[in-house]
């Protein structure tokens, strides 16, 4: 079988999709026309009301990724998005591509049947720290050592905002919020270094409103052959305002801001007064950078084999946002799960073509005549 | 009898002239117990293959515990095997066996009260040792203290007699005891007269490569099959003629086996790829492991990380045009309910395959129940109806499996499939279909909008319903110009926006209801099997008591007595003429292996009052039982001369 000219090769010769699936898609093209690449913003954008709070982060995030999306070359038509529950995952309903609303936590387990047998499809996941990392964290790990290929955005805003403001697996110990009136008492999770920790192959993370950093980081995440997870940082105004204030006032942001650059040194702050070095464990400390030598000062290689640098990058930050990475952490080359797959599909039908009536009969057949 | 002995080995005919006569049997049921690790489910399955191709009729009960290998020689490590076969149609696999193969203390201890008085006992006396005695509470050796002088007992040393024909392998003692049961197939095949070409078949193909060990297999059978032939200890060997079949090719299939090959059958049909998402759950796992290695008919098949991964992902690629299908038992369902609801309200087709144990809870994994009807019915939150379907054997599972996704995908609705540990393990011959005999499932995709907005612009609607069958258009993702977006929420009419209108609720729930129920108009009438004509009885049920019932009706029939049988197929929605057939009995006895679901949703449905008898032992129904109950319910019904009313 060969791939329709309509569907859209995202550069995995050899899988092809059903005949009967590709039959459709050749015919509404012919009652159609052709699907569209060339779009701008506004031909992502549906005719339903965005219904988030005023102010909230999620506008932001979905204003860069209707500005972004075009820029791929990929038709509308080609793109799913699937949600689970909470605030960031309405996003479906407001982008104009496929897409499913499902439930809390389990977008990664459906967008990976779909993305395992439809390699032609550029799928996303939309999602949030509780949804993610609460609810769906099972389906997040595995999603992300499988290594299907998909690309999960991750609405981080540290507190549950559908529900009213609860603390979330992000929340940092001691947060007053209505169910922790004397403060949580759990230990929120890094979600870089979770990702990493499951081997996820891609791992990146931006801010709201850093429309360049954030549609950057996009750019890499949709090019990735694999699973790629993108957390951003989401300000919820209304049960978690300033959350992320200590990295974007222009005043603290630089001081505790390290950016992320594929071959450049670690170097950040104002005045790049620090940097980020190894320490004597084998893992990374920050330092001053004129009490080092330049050639200690790490050089990023997001395209390490071994996780343990980029899990080394994620835990320098701590609880309070101090020393925050933002950028690709991780982006290595690993064969998908949906190309495997595919390939052994074809193996097999390569090795002896399905013969129905040769199946049923089994090897062990007897004849009764009449 | 011809062509029955294995080719032509040394010794194999009889020394002496050892005079042996033949005996006629209509049918014969055979147990073999043993322990976990020896092997009886592996014998049970060749010998149950050997019956299939001479021609039997058959029905088999595998029961095994959940533990892979209790401890040995213990009570909860007995793992048996129970053949019945014939010269006739059969349905089950026997209330009780006539013949006992014990290959230890606990299998005998085990399975002994099952046995009935003056039936054969075959023990394998080198395992009656004073410590394996002990293990289970022998203070003697029951083969030697007279406790079984009601049973005919033979006494054969399986495990030394084993060791000696393989002596020359150079295998060392534990290999090559573990022979012992390819020895006591050997001596059954004997017994009963069974072809073993295809057994030495089956040892060459499993041990292609450790020849040595197929080797030693085949030697221990053929030493077995000799043993028969040439002791004094058997005289008697058995001969039951082939079953009258209709014409046709036949093959030996459980249940899971015949399950997937449904699913694969389906794919086919409907010209759409199968996607399997499954997590390992006995007694399901077998139609994952089935399923995996079809991937030249384009079956994917996704070991997902949980049970509730397993439902999704199958919802993700029904999502993408493909018949989505998960596979699991009831603790599974439990997990699956909330992604089950997803898919109510999505409308997307899939089919959910609920091989059921017995419950609640983890229950008992590898014992047969029905329990799971209220919760495929009812269990999830909200009105979210879904078909339910039925299979009644094992070689039904394959219609059953098409029949779900035929519902599922014309209708564009999950199907729950309710299987049982018991038709998932046995086994029955099978007539193997045409291909072409099986029923066109192919579906349309939507390709083109199929509304207009206000000004004339073409949309799509992927709400709008079929007149006819209610069921919502399929769009994949890839079709031009039909992007839209599905969830959870509520839906509005015909948009498929979120809504949340009072009235449009009203009519979507109302609407999702009707189409389930509409599928009445595409299921056959209710099959009643009523020879007469005029019973005043009827007995209905569901999914594997088909063949205990209809074994029951046929005794009660034989005692001259007016019963008819009612099977359903379909539970949700029920035939359309079911309320109707149902009250034109005096009485209705439902008998399930539950504390009374269908009874309840049928006493509910149409206020016929259903007796129910029921019973959860994690073991089928025996037919003799159930015939009791029923003449009971007869006699205290119609005081008819010929049987003498009990009132």
């Amino acid at each position: 079988m060969t791939t329709s000219p309509h569907v859209h090769d995202l550069g995995m010769p050899g899988t092809s999709i059903d005949a009967n699936i590709q039959q459709a898609i050749a015919d509404s093209v012919a009652t159609q026309g052709e699907k569209q690449t060339a779009l701008k913003a506004k031909d992502m954008k549906t005719d339903q009301e965005v219904r988030w709070c005023p102010g909230c982060g999620d506008y932001v995030i979905l204003n860069a990724v209707q500005s972004f999306l075009p820029s791929l070359g990929i038709a509308r038509e080609d793109m799913v998005i699937v949600s689970g529950i909470g605030c960031s995952s309405r996003f479906p309903y407001y982008m104009n591509t496929y897409g499913m609303h499902s439930i809390h936590g389990r977008a990664p387990a459906i967008a990976t049947g779909l993305a395992a047998s439809r390699p032609d499809l550029s799928v996303w996941v939309v999602t949030g720290d509780g949804d993610a990392l609460s609810i769906g964290g099972n389906h997040l790990i595995h999603a992300l050592r499988r290594n299907v290929n998909m690309t999960i955005l991750l609405f981080n805003n540290r507190i549950y905002g559908l529900t009213k403001g609860q603390y979330s697996p992000t929340s940092e110990v001691g947060k007053v919020t209505k169910s922790t009136p004397m403060g949580s008492l759990d230990h929120p999770f890094n979600p870089v270094s979770l990702a990493v920790g499951a081997d996820a192959t891609f791992v990146g993370r931006a801010m709201d409103s850093d429309r360049k950093g954030l549609t950057e980081v996009l750019r890499q995440a949709a090019e990735h052959e694999g699973t790629a997870l993108v957390e951003i940082y989401q300000n919820c105004n209304i049960f978690n305002d300033g959350a992320f204030d200590l990295l974007k006032d222009s005043s603290t942001g630089p001081m505790w801001t390290i950016p992320l650059v594929h071959g450049q040194p670690l170097v950040f702050g104002p005045d790049g007064a620090s940097c980020v070095v190894r320490d004597d464990f084998g893992g990374l400390r920050i330092a001053e950078t004129n009490q080092v030598d330049a050639s200690e000062i790490v050089v990023h290689d997001a395209t390490r084999e071994d996780p343990s640098y980029a899990f080394a990058l994620s835990r320098l930050s701590s609880q309070d946002l101090r020393y925050t990475p933002m950028g690709v952490f991780r982006a290595v080359r690993k064969p998908t799960y949906d190309r495997m797959m595919a390939d052994q599909l074809e193996e097999a039908r390569t090795g002896s073509p399905g013969d129905l009536g040769a199946l049923l009969a089994g090897n062990d057949t007897w004849t009764v005549s009449a | 009898m011809t062509a029955l002995e294995p080719s032509t080995t040394p010794g194999s005919s009889a020394p002496g002239g050892l005079a042996k006569s033949v005996v006629a049997l209509d049918r014969v049921v055979i147990r073999l117990a043993g322990d976990s690790g020896d092997g009886m489910q592996l014998t049970g399955n060749r010998f149950t293959s050997e019956t299939a191709s001479f021609g039997n009729d058959l029905s088999t009960l595998p029961n095994f515990p959940a533990e892979i290998r209790a401890p040995t020689g213990t009570l909860p490590g007995v793992s048996s095997f129970q053949l019945h076969f014939a010269d006739h149609d059969i349905m089950t696999p026997g209330d009780a066996p006539d013949v006992l193969v014990a290959m230890n203390p606990a299998a005998l201890r085990a399975n002994l009260g099952d046995l009935p008085g003056g039936g054969l006992v075959i023990a394998d006396s080198d395992e009656f040792t004073p410590r394996n005695l002990a293990k289970v509470g022998y203070a003697t050796n029951p083969l030697e203290d007279g406790s079984l002088d009601g049973w005919q007992v033979v006494a054969v040393p399986l495990t030394s007699m084993t060791l000696e024909a393989l002596k020359d392998t150079g295998l060392g003692k534990k290999e090559a005891e573990r022979s012992k049961n390819m020895f006591t197939l050997g001596l059954l095949s004997w017994m009963y007269h069974r072809p073993t070409e295809g057994t030495v078949r089956f040892l060459e193909r499993q041990f292609r490569r450790k020849p040595e060990i197929a080797a030693a297999n085949i030697a221990a059978f053929r030493a077995g099959y000799n043993y028969g032939e040439t002791t004094e200890a058997f005289a008697v060997s058995y001969e039951i003629k082939p079953a009258p079949m209709a014409p046709g090719r036949y093959r030996n299939i459980s249940g899971n086996q015949a399950l997937a090959l449904g699913l694969v059958a389906a794919g086919q049909r409907a010209g759409l790829p199968v996607f399997l998402g499954a997590y390992p759950i006995t007694p399901a796992s077998d139609i994952l492991h089935e399923l995996s290695r079809h991937k030249s008919f384009g079956v994917r098949t996704f070991q997902a990380e949980d049970e509730i991964a397993g439902i999704g992902s199958a919802l993700g690629a029904s999502f993408g045009g493909a018949l989505g299908v998960t596979t699991t038992s009831g603790p599974g369902v439990s997990l699956k309910s909330e992604a089950l609801g997803l898919a109510v309200m999505t409308e997307l087709p899939l089919v959910v395959v609920d091989v059921q144990r017995g419950g609640p809870s983890t229950g008992l994994p590898t014992k047969t129940e029905q329990s799971d009807l209220l919760q495929a019915m009812f269990g999830r939150n909200g009105e979210a109806p879904l078909p339910v379907i039925a299979p009644r054997s094992p070689g039904d599972c394959f219609d059953a499996a098409l029949e779900a996704a035929r519902i599922a995908l014309k209708y564009r609705t999950p199907v729950m499939l309710l299987s049982d540990g018991y038709l998932a393990n046995g086994a029955e011959p099978w007539a193997v279909p045409d291909v072409e005999d099986l029923p066109d499932l192919s579906v349309d995709f939507a390709t083109e909008p199929n509304g207009a907005t206000a000004d004339g612009t073409p949309e799509f609607l992927p709400y709008l319903r079929d007149p006819q069958t209610l069921a919502r258009p399929w769009a994949v993702p890839g079709t031009a110009g039909m992007q839209h977006r599905i969830g959870g929420l509520e839906k509005a009419d015909k948009s498929g926006n979120i809504s949340y209108d009072p009235a449009n609720h009203d009519l979507m729930t109302r609407l999702r209801q009707a189409k389930v129920d509409g599928i009445a108009a595409d299921i056959p009438a209710t099959d009643v099997d009523d020879p007469t004509g005029s019973a005043r009885v009827a007995v209905i049920g569901w999914g594997s008591t088909y063949g205990p019932i209809g074994a029951a009706c046929r005794r009660i029939r034989r005692s001259g007595r007016e019963v008819a049988q009612i099977h359903l197929r379909h539970i949700s929605p029920f035939p359309a003429d079911l309320g109707d057939v149902l009250r034109r009995y005096d009485r209705v006895v439902c008998p399930e292996m539950n504390l009374g679901q269908l009874a309840l949703l049928l006493r509910a449905r149409y206020l016929v009052d259903v007796q129910s008898h029921t019973q959860v032992r994690g073991l089928p129904f025996r037919a003799a039982e159930l015939a009791a109950v029923v003449q009971d319910v007869i006699d205290s019904t119609t005081p008819t001369a010929s049987t003498g009313g009990t009132q």
